[in-house]
């Protein structure tokens, strides 16, 4: 075991599961970049159920839905009122998103590509879309598996592209329902724009918020993107251009003209995503997620200088981010965030240890990190689950960690070999004093509670 | 009312104190105010003029479309001066105005002029004249000449404090929580692990003392699953948090200062007039205000409560029955030690010419400036430090002459 290699089991990748650092110790870099050569894991259900819905089925669901809606209401008399059918839509899609984070969760809890599942997760709160919009609830476990996952180690636009087109976006950021003013559909039915998605891509995917947009800009990105929506009839991918709600005319876009529909749209992002600030934005943002809260400039500076250059290559940047000395460096590291940090305890402890009740164990945990203040596809706003380690060291966020570690201990069998575990999960990061602590306590649950409360447990 | 359950957490309590020899822990007993000061961070935009209908205003009905909220029928609003009202939904308000306990601004706004929810937010929080110039929250800077800045006069009610609260002074936060709180014993062998690691160890230390506190002022603190959900009620039920901040502040050895969260503004599409969308949330605030006006008891004379959000929206509704990113907006300043019932409004009218960029509610009137009344009637900080330390460049900006009757 080598301090590289459970550096990089720790910090690159999810904490370490047994095994793993002996895996990555004969070549750190290697067993990180190798893990993006292949197909990033897709979630599979843990239950019997059926199989996850693409985008477009859940768009023909939701339009199905309306449908219902609308014939219930219809039907319903004074003394027979309708159904509630909202009510019994969203109970179905609470549970769908519950059974697709459950999965999402496993694939955390088992992968051996630790460091392209931290990648996805990283997309996926770069490219917000939350599961606390209703619009969107539906849609937010299919935005990851059809947007994200397949494009963590391809190009940037092509991410960019994928997110903004998914209906969950179109959904979650209102475009969907955003009209051009002086099209067809806007002169019929006065309706007009929408600016949410047209700001956040500029502030939030792309280019920054001092990355140069005025609101004349956000206007003009909005009036680009009418037309973009989903698809009346589902389709396959669930999104649809129509051409009826496009905004007629050129328009200027931060000193661009950009004119012709559907391909305008694209054109726009393309540039967006090429824009030196869109580079400087995620150097920055991926710095501060894989190297420090406050990362060297020089780091920042060759991530930068990677994205340049390769057009938005993104296993470029993750490998460029992999070989900067920064990343190396030892020392107490950030805080892991709630599903990391719940993440990490199940991979030390080699999660599945039995056979049944798997999906019983991983909702327990997600119930539990829920109440640490996070979980997965839920950001409280277009900007995401916070990325310092101050939003999650605080007092109360702090104790429910430790109080979870307890029941966690709790719940070990007896002959548990908690050192061993400790050994082989944290290798040379195990620092004495844990150890000495975890050798003195009066049995393994409350070792492992120990060991799951330090300072080097919490920290990544 | 002892029963084993609270006689057992009592004793619970003693232990967990008696293990931290800090003197820190009793801090309060010689704290240096007892007044109360409440801010809640309205995050992600409050629409002003839904919130504060300007419904004298010759152009209201106009501008507001399908926005317009009525003053008769079913659902009207409650009329405030002739002028301005108060959204339907806000009927614990009302009877705070009814009191004098309420005061109203509107038109305005921070330093920020852009239509960032996220950097308004950080001026909102910073206290500073544009996104990032400031690194700590401004509640925290003023908690030195507040004179709570060694013990845990300030709390937050989140996992986490928000950046208002968040800086070199020593603060702490709640939230309620469902898992029985480890042994004492325990704890001081986790504390033990954090003597390199000073941020865990202060976030601990702060953490045991409040839960401690929490645990004597919630005598129904929920113990399993099932109870924690009936206290939690419905999804965007505001009444836990409000009331948890309530009775940790109504403590003699509570904290003075508390931050809450409520968000849920940012209504893009389908706002609704007066039911809909912002009516329900509207509601749950004004829920939430009233169960903390209850849990406060007789300590709410002493309290005011700010409720700022990060920027207003279009006076218009846009293309979907929602508004977009605007400027300025409405603000509210209550609580019993409040001499409210006044609106303080530099009104110009909603014309298009009277708007900002044709769209915004203009920002005629500083946000700081309502901090600093605040801070400087009730809290009884010294200008030199608001215009100094706790907001820094302000010196033009005269605290608000917002009245306290305590």
């Amino acid at each position: 075991m080598s301090l590289e290699g459970a550096v990089a089991a720790q910090r690159f990748g999810l904490g370490a599961r047994p095994g793993e650092i002996e895996t990555a110790s004969a070549a750190p870099k290697a067993w990180l970049l190798r893990q993006l050569d292949s197909p990033v894991d897709q979630p599979q259900p843990l239950d019997s159920g059926t199989a996850f819905k693409s985008g477009g089925d859940l768009v023909t669901a939701l339009i199905q839905y309306r449908k219902d809606r609308e014939r219930e209401k219809a039907q319903a008399t004074a003394n027979m009122p309708a159904p509630d059918p909202v009510k019994v839509f969203f109970k179905t899609q609470v549970q769908e998103y519950s059974r697709e984070m459950a999965a999402r969760f496993a694939v955390g809890f088992t992968t051996q590509k630790p460091f392209a599942e931290r990648l996805v997760w990283f997309w996926s709160n770069h490219f917000v879309v939350s599961a606390l919009n209703p619009a969107a609830i539906t849609f937010v476990g299919a935005f990851e598996r059809e947007a994200i996952r397949p494009n963590v180690a391809g190009k940037f636009e092509d991410m960019l592209l994928a997110s903004t087109r998914h209906p969950a976006m179109q959904l979650y950021l209102d475009n969907a329902l955003s009209i051009g003013p002086d099209s067809i559909a806007g002169r019929i039915s006065g309706k007009g724009l929408n600016e949410n998605l047209g700001r956040e891509l500029m502030e939030l995917h792309t280019l920054g918020v001092d990355g140069g947009f005025t609101q004349a800009d956000v206007i003009a990105l909005a009036k680009i993107l009418t037309g973009w929506s989903i698809d009346r009839d589902g389709g396959t991918t669930g999104f649809r251009y129509y051409p009826a709600r496009h905004e007629p005319g050129d328009i200027v876009l931060r000193g661009k003209i950009y004119n012709g529909g559907e391909e305008a749209g694209i054109a726009a992002l393309k540039d967006l995503a090429r824009d030196a600030a869109t580079a400087r934005h995620i150097a920055r943002k991926f710095a501060i997620a894989f190297i420090a809260d406050n990362p060297p400039p020089e780091s920042v500076a060759r991530l930068e200088k990677s994205f340049k250059d390769t057009g938005g290559d993104l296993k470029a940047l993750a490998a460029t981010a992999v070989n900067d000395p920064a990343s190396w460096k030892p020392g107490s590291g950030k805080m892991r965030s709630p599903v990391e940090y719940t993440t990490a305890a199940m991979r030390m402890l080699g999660w599945p240890r039995t056979t049944t009740d798997q999906d019983k164990q991983v909702k327990g945990v997600m119930a539990a990190t829920r109440m640490m203040g996070e979980f997965p596809m839920a950001a409280p706003s277009p900007k995401g689950w916070p990325d310092s380690s101050d939003a999650w060291s605080g007092p109360d966020a702090l104790l429910n960690r430790i109080q979870w570690a307890k029941e966690l201990g709790n719940r070990l069998p007896q002959n548990f070999d908690a050192l061993a575990v400790a050994d082989a999960s944290l290798g040379p990061l195990l620092r004495a004093d844990t150890r000495a602590a975890m050798k003195s306590s009066a049995n393994s649950g409350e070792a492992v509670a120990l060991l799951v409360s330090s300072p080097e447990f919490q920290r990544r | 009312m002892f029963n084993r359950r609270s006689i057992l957490k009592t004793a619970f309590a003693a232990s967990a104190m008696s293990v931290w020899d800090a003197p820190v822990r009793f801090a309060f007993a010689n704290v240096p105010t007892d007044r109360r000061f409440v801010v809640v961070i309205l995050r992600g935009a409050l629409d002003g003029l839904a919130a504060v209908p300007p419904h004298g205003d010759p152009d209201y009905k106009s501008v507001r479309g399908i926005l317009a909220l009525d003053t008769t029928g079913t659902m009207p609003l409650h009329d405030l001066d002739g002028h301005f009202g108060l959204h339907p939904a806000l009927i614990n308000m009302k009877t705070m105005w009814d009191q004098k306990e309420l005061v109203v601004f509107q038109n305005i706004s921070s330093p920020y002029r852009d239509r960032s929810h996220f950097d308004g937010q950080n001026v909102l929080e910073t206290g500073g004249t544009g996104p990032h110039v400031l690194g700590d929250g401004w509640l925290n800077r003023a908690l030195v000449p507040m004179g709570l800045s060694t013990g845990d006069g300030a709390l937050a009610i989140a996992a986490s404090p928000p950046l208002m609260l968040s800086g070199p002074a020593r603060v702490s936060s709640w939230m309620p929580s469902v898992m029985p709180q480890p042994d004492a014993a325990f704890l001081k062998r986790v504390r033990a692990l954090y003597a390199d690691d000073p941020i865990l160890r202060a976030s601990l230390d702060s953490a045991i003392h409040t839960e401690t506190e929490a645990d004597a002022a919630m005598d129904d603190k929920p113990k399993t699953p099932e109870q924690m959900a009936q206290r939690m009620g419905s999804y965007g039920d505001l009444t836990p948090l409000f009331t948890g901040a309530g009775k940790l502040l109504a403590r003699d050895d509570g904290p003075r200062i508390a931050v809450l969260d409520a968000s849920g503004w940012d209504t893009h599409v389908n706002e609704g007039a007066g039911d809909g969308q912002l009516a329900r949330r509207l509601r749950a605030l004004d829920a939430g205000l009233d169960a903390m006006k209850t849990a406060l008891g007789p300590v709410w004379k002493k309290t005011a409560v700010v409720m700022a959000t990060e920027f207003g929206r279009t006076a218009a509704p846009n293309g979907n029955g929602g508004t977009d990113h605007g400027t300025a907006g409405a603000a509210f300043l209550l609580g019993g030690a409040v001499e409210g019932g006044v609106v303080k409004a530099d009104w110009t009218g909603l014309k298009p010419s009277a708007l900002k960029d044709g769209r915004d509610q203009p920002p005629q009137t500083d946000m700081r400036a309502l901090f600093k009344g605040v801070l400087s009637d009730h809290m009884r900080v010294a200008r030199r430090d608001l215009d100094g330390t706790v907001f820094p460049d302000s010196g033009s900006v005269a605290p608000s002459g917002v009245l306290f009757t305590a």
